[in-house]
């Protein structure tokens, strides 16, 4: 289990610019810090894993990069950008997101899906949409063929008449990576994609992912399944009660004992009063 | 995928009939009950022509007769399509037998309304003639044959009585192979023509009797045709000639005022300009509700700034400035102003979502109105003459067309309100092709996906905020341009008709309803909502102190059996009757689905 890691590590040289800089990032919600001073960068071409037992602060970690949270110290950066604290900003600049708990529209057909996911590509607006220009029509049909073009990388293009809603669950989280991409982002966050999965599905997300790597995408995913996190990342960030405890390749992740005391507890005879208390992984 | 969930009628277990007789047996008295039920229209009903429409005749159908005489011939019909009448076979692809049950049972309802309408007013049952229980009993005669005929559809599992009678579900159809283009056409156009000869037939009837009669047949035969399949086929067809579709549409609206000829032609008239006014609005609204999600409580008030904008500019004696501009400027102006107080409005509102966004439209529905009524020179600075309002509104002149005066084209004399219909028809277009053409481009989608789902929306770089702004916005700018003619076509305008409930049209209950009962997000939901609204109130007077009550009940009603309305969204009606198309996917976790669930 711990070697399968190598043999894909190898073809990512990860030689890119950083993409992603957050640095010192906290987040209080009053007295509570969820996330406290965490560092992290993206590079072009990387696999990033964000790992960490449940309670974290993980996904307020993503929030923090996505703009639905501002962060209370600390900047994200894009591109050597600050990143503005709006969602619609963020995907503007280049990240696109999935989410923990799958949230697609599900009363628009798939195609309408994606072609939302192309909201920020293009630019046409109210006038033009009445007017019907050719201008409009070259750009909608554009849109169309992107969109069909995503779904097919997703192997979801025979179902781009089909309502949302109506996908089996392994194909609605393929759905939302086709909304995703749609946006042709930079860098692109998987909020837990395979939760809930068989192992055939989550075989198939990893293959997805690196599909999604190949084409220039870095990619930046949080998961609890260690195999998927482990076969996949090129570096791995573990996240214990809102702090980074290390970060580094899949070997000194696994190998770091801290880690392993956060998901599973010291031994009984080691300091029981130092230990985190999440020893239900 | 629906397919294998699919029940064709032949294939499943039919359950049996409510009544237990010999299919034939059934057939023979269906038919023999529809044909008398039709003839019993020819026999006078009663002694006395004191009530309305006079069923005294002998040999002549007069008023409600002919709704029996229409019903008994449509229960006949799809009896004969159920009998493998040829050239009738392809007329009811869901099933004809429940059909013929539905239609059975509106040919019955409307002639014992008849009777008992004609009891009640005339004080007892003596006063029905042998032709009025002839006809009666024929009706309930073709409803038990009816109810004999082997059963199709789908049909609810149990014991119950609701059970027993439920003329069953339609099966799914799968789309029909295209007919011959020439055909299609032909059925298109029929359609429209049917369309506009049933709305022309409920507009001018003349007393309520009639009306409700009317509607009850009406009512009956859209849930028949439904039910038969022949409304999804005709869908079909309309969808692969949709241009030739809406474009003969508005021809056959725009032919309306011609069909008109009785007396009172002027009144249906207005009754016609009116709805429009009101669909229009409905139609504004259904951008803001519908496809954005964002329920305005207060959109009347648009209505309002356009029409008062109009009738300030208009030349009106006593308003407080004393100018006339042509009436495209006006309309643009009232357009215009409207859409910058939805800005206005929207840009602090917006920001609060669902149930507090329905407070603060309610409120400003009722500061307009207030306000409005304090600019009367007393409370405030005189601009719109208080509760008195603006009168003496002058009629339109365009390009020396005077809208004021009636007009020949050959035989048909178009009058006053008839002008304004025409003009308030081509606004109407305008306003059906900016939704239209908005729902379905990236505009649309945006404003659809922050009612699924705000969040997402936003995680997919929609301005959340500039959308839900521009949806309030354009919608307010189409109830403006609809107020400008609503103002020309009243002569006048006072602040309390721009009531956020009321027993008349239009106020902001009254357009809301429309949207939800007519069906949300489509273009043709809130136009058929509000014409059915509009002559329900102008018809039914008589129901005026119980008007709100009744409203009430349907509204509760509506949302109970059909909440995607009249006319569903296709998105919308898989949304609310997901268990019933859902059933069949393959996939490899179902299990794991509903676990995630």
């Amino acid at each position: 289990m711990t070697d399968t890691t190598t043999a894909t590590v190898d073809n990512a040289p990860a030689p890119g610019t950083p993409l992603l800089q957050a640095s010192n990032v906290v987040m209080r919600f009053g007295g509570l810090t969820a996330v406290n001073d965490v560092s992290l960068t993206v590079n072009s071409g990387e696999i990033i894993g964000l790992i960490g037992p449940n309670g974290a602060g993980k996904t307020t970690f993503f929030n923090c990069l996505t703009g639905l949270y501002v962060p209370t110290e600390g900047t994200v950066t894009y591109q050597g950008k600050t990143l503005p604290p709006k969602p619609h900003k963020v995907t503007q600049a280049g990240m696109a997101r999935t989410f923990q708990n799958i949230r697609l529209f599900h009363n628009m057909t798939v195609l309408e899906n994606v072609l939302v996911g192309r909201h920020t590509r293009t630019k046409e607006g109210l006038i033009s949409a009445i007017l019907r220009g050719p201008g409009y029509r070259r750009e909608e049909a554009e849109s169309r063929a992107k969109a069909m073009e995503y779904l097919d990388f997703v192997g979801l293009a025979n179902k781009a008449g089909t309502l949302a809603r109506n996908l089996p669950y392994g194909e609605q989280r393929k759905l939302e990576v086709a909304r995703a991409l749609a946006s042709e982002p930079g860098l692109l966050l998987l909020d837990e994609p395979t939760a809930g999965m068989n192992p055939q599905e989550t075989r198939a997300t990893e293959e997805l992912v690196f599909a999604v790597r190949d084409r220039g995408v870095a990619v930046l995913v949080i998961e609890h399944d260690m195999r998927f996190i482990f076969n996949l990342c090129d570096r791995v960030a573990v996240l214990v009660q809102g702090q980074k405890l290390v970060e580094g390749d899949a070997a000194t992740v696994q190998g770091d004992e801290r880690v392993v005391a956060a998901y599973l507890g010291t031994p009984y005879e080691g300091n029981a009063d130092s230990t985190t208390p999440e020893e239900n992984q | 995928m629906t397919d294998t969930l699919q029940i064709r009628p032949e294939a499943a277990a039919a359950p049996k009939p409510a009544i237990p007789l010999p299919t034939a047996a059934a057939r023979a008295v269906t038919a023999a009950g529809a044909v008398l039920t039709a003839a019993a229209a020819f026999l006078s009903w009663t002694y006395s022509s004191q009530f309305p429409g006079d069923l005294t005749v002998t040999g002549y159908p007069g008023g409600l007769q002919w709704i029996t005489f229409t019903g008994g011939l449509l229960t006949l019909l799809y009896l004969l399509v159920g009998y493998g009448t040829p050239g009738l076979r392809g007329l009811a692809p869901g099933g004809a037998e429940g059909t013929t049950v539905i239609l059975a049972v509106g040919a019955a309802a409307t002639t014992w309304f008849t009777l008992i309408a004609i009891s009640v007013e005339l004080g007892g049952l003596a006063n029905l003639t042998t032709g009025g229980w002839i006809a009666g009993i024929a009706s309930l005669l073709a409803v038990v044959g009816a109810l004999g005929l082997p059963r199709d559809g789908q049909h609810p599992r149990g014991h119950g009585l609701g059970v027993l009678l439920y003329p069953g579900k339609r099966p799914d159809l799968r789309p029909a192979r295209p007919l011959h283009a020439a055909v299609e056409v032909v059925a298109v156009l029929l359609t429209l023509a049917a369309a506009l000869g049933v709305f022309a037939y409920g507009v001018d009837t003349s007393y309520p009797e009639l009306f409700a009669g009317f509607l009850i047949l009406a009512g009956f035969a859209a849930w028949a045709l439904n039910r038969s399949g022949d409304f999804g086929r005709l869908g079909e067809i309309m969808q692969r000639h949709r241009v030739l579709a809406s474009v003969g549409a508005f021809v056959a609206a725009g032919l309306f005022p011609f069909t008109q000829t009785s007396s009172n032609a002027e009144a249906n008239a207005n009754l016609g300009v009116s709805i429009l006014i009101f669909a229009a609005t409905a139609l504004g609204l259904n951008i803001v509700v519908g496809l954005a999600g964002l329920l305005d409580l207060g959109y009347v008030a648009f209505l309002g700034v356009g029409a008062y904008t109009a009738a300030l500019v208009s030349g009106a004696a006593g308003t407080a400035f004393n100018v006339q501009i042509p009436f495209w400027a006006a309309a643009l102006l009232g357009a215009a102003v409207s859409g910058i107080f939805g800005v206005l409005l929207g840009a602090p509102t917006l920001r609060v979502r669902g149930d507090y966004l329905a407070i603060v439209t309610l409120g400003f529905g009722e500061i307009f109105r207030i306000v409005v009524q304090n600019l009367d020179g007393t409370s405030g600075p005189n601009v719109t003459n208080g509760a008195i309002g603006i009168s003496n509104v002058p009629d339109l002149n365009i390009f020396g067309f005077d809208f004021g005066s009636a007009h020949d084209f050959g035989p048909f004399s178009i009058g006053r309100f008839a002008n304004y219909f025409e003009l308030m028809l081509l606004f109407t277009a305008i306003i059906v092709l900016v939704f239209a053409r908005s729902a379905d481009s990236r505009i649309g989608r945006a404003w659809v996906a922050i009612r699924e789902d705000e969040t997402a929306a936003t995680a997919m770089g929609i301005n959340g905020f500039r959308f839900k702004l521009l949806a309030f916005a354009l919608g307010a700018t189409l109830a403006g341009l609809a107020g400008t003619v609503f103002v020309h076509v009243n002569y006048s305008i006072v602040p309390d008709t721009f009531q956020f409930a009321g027993p008349t049209p239009p106020n902001s209950a009254f357009l809301l309803a429309a949207v939800v009962i007519g069906g949300m997000g489509t273009v043709s939901g809130p136009l058929v909502g509000a014409s059915l609204f509009f002559l329900l109130q102008a018809k039914l007077s008589f129901l005026h102190d119980y008007q709100l009550l009744l409203f009430g009940i349907t509204l509760i009603l509506f949302m109970r059996f059909r909440p995607e309305g009249i006319i569903p969204n296709r998105r919308r009606q898989l949304e609310f009757h997901e268990s019933q198309t859902e059933g069949g996917q393959e996939g490899p976790t179902p299990e794991l689905r509903t676990a995630e669930a």
